[in-house]
């Protein structure tokens, strides 16, 4: 049984009004415990309302999301059970903190989840620790840190209350490379400890390719494209067709097929290019 | 002398320096009319304390900046510096001043006190240069993000300046929205020969500009034209900044034998690059 | 969804209200609703709520928006006039227990919701036809003479029109960040009234960082484009009278000895003030 089943799914912004719009349109995808998925769509593909329907915050217009077996909304009064069970971190999710200490602002998704105070210590000081957030920063005013440390404690806010799924909308908007490669490599070690189920939404191919098993591609409130990260960079140039921008490596990789080499175009990093481009080289110096 | 001089320039929020929160340390540089300038680096740099000393909204502790021979210090001539570079920031939703595209366009115009017959035609035409005329009388909160950061471009080409300075205008925009600033802006200084300085820490963007300025640490460490600044992979891999993947190919490639004449910064480069040194031998 | 209040929102558009100068707008629509509170019986009522309907139908924007903008204050109206329906004066039309209607209540209930209704109505055309620039500019204009008193006029006038421009950027900014906590399990929809109000913490801190920051910014776009007071500015849209206003006036001027003859000649229906 997959962890995450999500049947026939559309939504409907503003149903009957003068602002109806359809966001989501019958989308059907299952989630197994412990995947890696990238997301990736322009702005006004149906990813953002996507993710909300997950955890509840939008309820389906039609169809059904149904989490270790049951449907999320078989009891409407007990949604907010879903939503600490599919964590979810919105976009500049620092602009969300609110709290005297970076500590206290941790501390909110446990203490609405009803936990003991040691039980919830111990949760702050845990997904203190897999962002990167030295122990002598929780004490402080989280207006008081930089951006990127914000950022992190807004996350940690999420992860403490340790969701079976974690999902991030654009985690690295607007951060430096260096802060940038830091959290996916935080996000990746999180994945890997804590074994489970991780979603994450980028604009960026590149970002997406390195961490990403699978790929979800939306596409004007579609599925576009569901399949392992290599399969779906393999059709890069519909990619390219519906708009999304993939990475430079790829389309150097389709450049050279274009010219009439033989290379495969399902790559993503410098390194398999590398070795790629090297085969090209050897056969022709023995012509 | 040069359109702007930075001459030194010591800043420091809090006026504190033993605390050591000097962001910026003796900088001294200067920008040719007509120049596509991108600044580089990390957050912390001091990158965008210098994009605001350009226009006078920051004053050097010590050190000077003078635009076309006037000292950003001076009150009296400051209003002058702003007409001649104008800022663009980061957030699009926070420099908007007026409800409808047209009006917030015509707000710097108005401030200088231009007749009510000119400021229509700049505003047309600044509209039309940043091609969102059609906008013109939508409301701005509705626009996408790359649309109302075009509509602050917008805002200053009105005033008519001789420099924009861009303060990581695309960091908050999706790929689409990132594509029609940079059209924009590189559009301006072709066409219209408006100077750019360029805040960003997108290197395919920085790839696009006549000069790098690499800033870390409140210091210049490198600059040059991009493909000189990216053929230091190793320097910039060393102060954690990013390189084209294209120049990184190249670079991995350039140790396996094959050699290199020009560094290529983007795919279509890159591929010819490979093609003459595969089809060569 | 908050994003969908239409308050105070501007819909461009072509029509002859749209062209008409922001200040005849202020001063008639000011006449209009003080003529709406004089209507003494039911001609003079009907002048005047045939009159909104028309100025709605020739503002060019859509039915719809204005359903909406009545839909905020339908409880209010129903809730005054059945309140004066039981209120009245008079021979019972019908009596049961302690309840009794007479004919001066309905007419005072249909007075009273007909009035609110036509003054929430007319305003939103006001709003909706003129964009906020030309509504703090026209308000500016027409206070004018108060400066000579020392009222600071222009920096009255730019902060209506800032508040006006982030209005929907903060309406929008609180759904994200309710949004947000609710992803954090923060539940706005029960406890009493002390826990509801302790509930509201985790959004309104963040919305006035978020504003403070805002305006931080703002200042230094303002500053960057010259912005030094109101001292030696122009205006791109100079406001001039057309002779749409000019047939407005004349226009409202009828209506307004239309409704003064119906009170003076024909009989009087409501007596109280409202």
């Amino acid at each position: 049984m997959p962890l995450l089943e999500i049947k026939d799914l559309s939504f409907t912004y503003g149903p009957g009004t003068v602002f109806e719009k359809k966001a989501v349109n019958n989308v059907s995808l299952s989630i197994e415990k412990g995947d890696f998925i990238g997301i990736i769509g322009h702005t006004g593909s149906g990813k953002s309302t996507f993710i909300q329907t997950l955890n509840g915050l939008y309820k389906p217009t039609e169809g059904q999301i149904i989490l270790d077996g049951k449907d999320i909304w078989e009891n409407p009064k007990k949604i907010r059970n879903v939503r600490f069970r599919v964590g979810m971190v919105f976009q500049y999710p620092e602009y969300q903190l609110f709290e005297e200490t970076a500590e206290k602002d941790i501390a909110y998704g446990p203490k609405n989840m009803g936990l003991s105070d040691s039980e919830i210590k111990e949760r702050v000081m845990k997904a203190a620790k897999f962002v990167g957030l030295k122990p002598e920063l929780l004490k402080k005013s989280p207006f008081e840190l930089s951006g990127g440390e914000k950022r992190r404690v807004a996350i940690a806010g999420v992860i403490a209350m340790e969701p079976d799924i974690l999902i991030l909308d654009e985690p690295t908007a607007g951060l430096d490379p260096n802060g940038r490669d830091i959290l996916l490599a935080q996000i990746s070690a999180y994945h890997r400890e804590k074994e489970n189920t991780v979603l994450l939404v980028s604009h960026s191919m590149e970002d997406i390719s390195r961490i990403a098993d699978k790929i979800l591609v939306m596409n004007k409130g579609n599925m576009f494209a569901f399949d392992d990260t290599k399969k779906v960079f393999a059709r890069g140039e519909e990619l390219e067709k519906i708009g999304l921008r993939i990475p430079e490596i790829t389309k150097i990789m389709i450049g050279l097929k274009d010219r009439g080499y033989n290379v495969s175009t399902d790559i993503y990093s410098v390194e398999q290019a590398v070795n790629e481009i090297i085969k090209l080289k050897k056969p022709n110096r023995k012509g | 002398m040069q359109f702007i001089d930075v001459d030194k320039v010591v800043f420091a929020y809090d006026n504190d320096e033993e605390t050591g929160n000097t962001v910026l340390k003796e900088i001294s540089l200067s920008i040719k009319k007509g120049e596509f300038v991108a600044l580089l680096g990390h957050n912390g740099s001091g990158k965008s304390t210098l994009a605001k000393m350009f226009n006078g909204i920051l004053l050097p502790d010590s050190g000077d900046v003078t635009v076309c021979g006037m000292n950003t210090k001076n009150d009296e001539t400051l209003l002058d510096i702003r007409r001649k570079v104008g800022l663009v920031l980061q957030n699009p939703d926070n420099q908007l001043v007026a409800s409808i595209v047209e009006e917030d366009v015509a707000f710097g115009p108005e401030n200088l006190g231009i007749d009510p017959v000119e400021i229509r035609k700049r505003v047309d035409s600044a509209l039309k240069a940043v091609d969102m005329y059609e906008y013109r009388d939508h409301a701005a909160y509705k626009l996408s993000g790359g649309q109302k950061q075009r509509v602050a471009i917008a805002g200053i080409i009105a005033m008519q300046p001789d420099c924009i300075v861009l303060d990581e205008p695309t960091a908050m925009l999706d790929p689409q929205g990132r594509q029609e600033v940079m059209d924009t802006i590189i559009k301006l200084n072709k066409e219209k020969k408006i100077t750019i300085i360029l805040i960003t820490h997108y290197m395919d963007e920085a790839a696009l500009a006549d000069r790098l300025l690499i800033l870390d640490n409140g210091t210049i460490l490198t600059q040059g034209s991009p493909k000189e600044v990216f053929s230091k992979i190793e320097l910039l891999k060393r102060h954690k900044l990013d390189v084209p993947q294209a120049a990184q190919l190249a670079y991995r490639l350039n140790s396996c034998g094959f050699k290199i004449d020009e560094l290529p910064l983007n795919a279509d480069d890159c591929v010819k690059m490979i093609l003459a040194q595969i089809e060569k031998v | 969804m908050l994003k969908e209040i239409t308050l105070g929102q501007y819909f461009p558009g072509r029509s002859v209200l749209h062209k008409m100068d922001p200040r005849m707008k202020i001063i008639l629509l000011t006449v209009f609703i003080v003529f709406i509170f004089l209507t003494k019986n039911y001609v003079s009522l009907a002048i005047m709520v045939v009159s909104v309907i028309f100025v709605i139908l020739f503002s060019g924007v859509s039915l719809k928006l204005y359903f909406k903008s009545l839909k905020a204050i339908i409880f209010i109206v129903l809730f005054t006039s059945v309140l004066n329906l039981f209120y009245g004066t008079g021979d019972p039309l019908f009596q049961w227990k302690f309840i009794t209607i007479t004919q001066a209540g309905i007419n005072t209930s249909v007075f009273v919701a007909a009035r609110i209704i036509s003054l929430v109505l007319i305003s939103s055309v006001l709003t909706y036809t003129t964009s906020p620039t030309d509504l703090t500019d026209g308000i500016e204009k027409l206070l004018k003479p108060l400066s000579v008193f020392h009222i600071k006029i222009h920096e009255i006038a730019m902060m209506m029109t800032i508040a006006l421009r982030f209005i929907p950027t903060l309406l929008e900014e609180t759904d994200k960040i309710m949004s947000a906590q609710k992803a954090r399990g923060a539940d706005f929809d029960s406890g009493n009234a002390m826990t509801r109000i302790k509930t509201l913490i985790p959004i309104l801190i963040p919305l006035f960082v978020s504003a403070f920051r805002r305006a931080y910014d703002l200042a230094m776009a303002m500053e960057s484009r010259c912005y030094h007071g109101g001292e030696g500015r122009t205006r791109m849209k100079v406001l001039k009278y057309s002779k749409y206003d000019y047939i407005a006036l004349c226009v409202v001027c009828l209506l307004c000895i239309g409704v003064i003859i119906c009170n003076i000649r024909l009989p009087i229906t409501l007596r109280t003030g409202m």
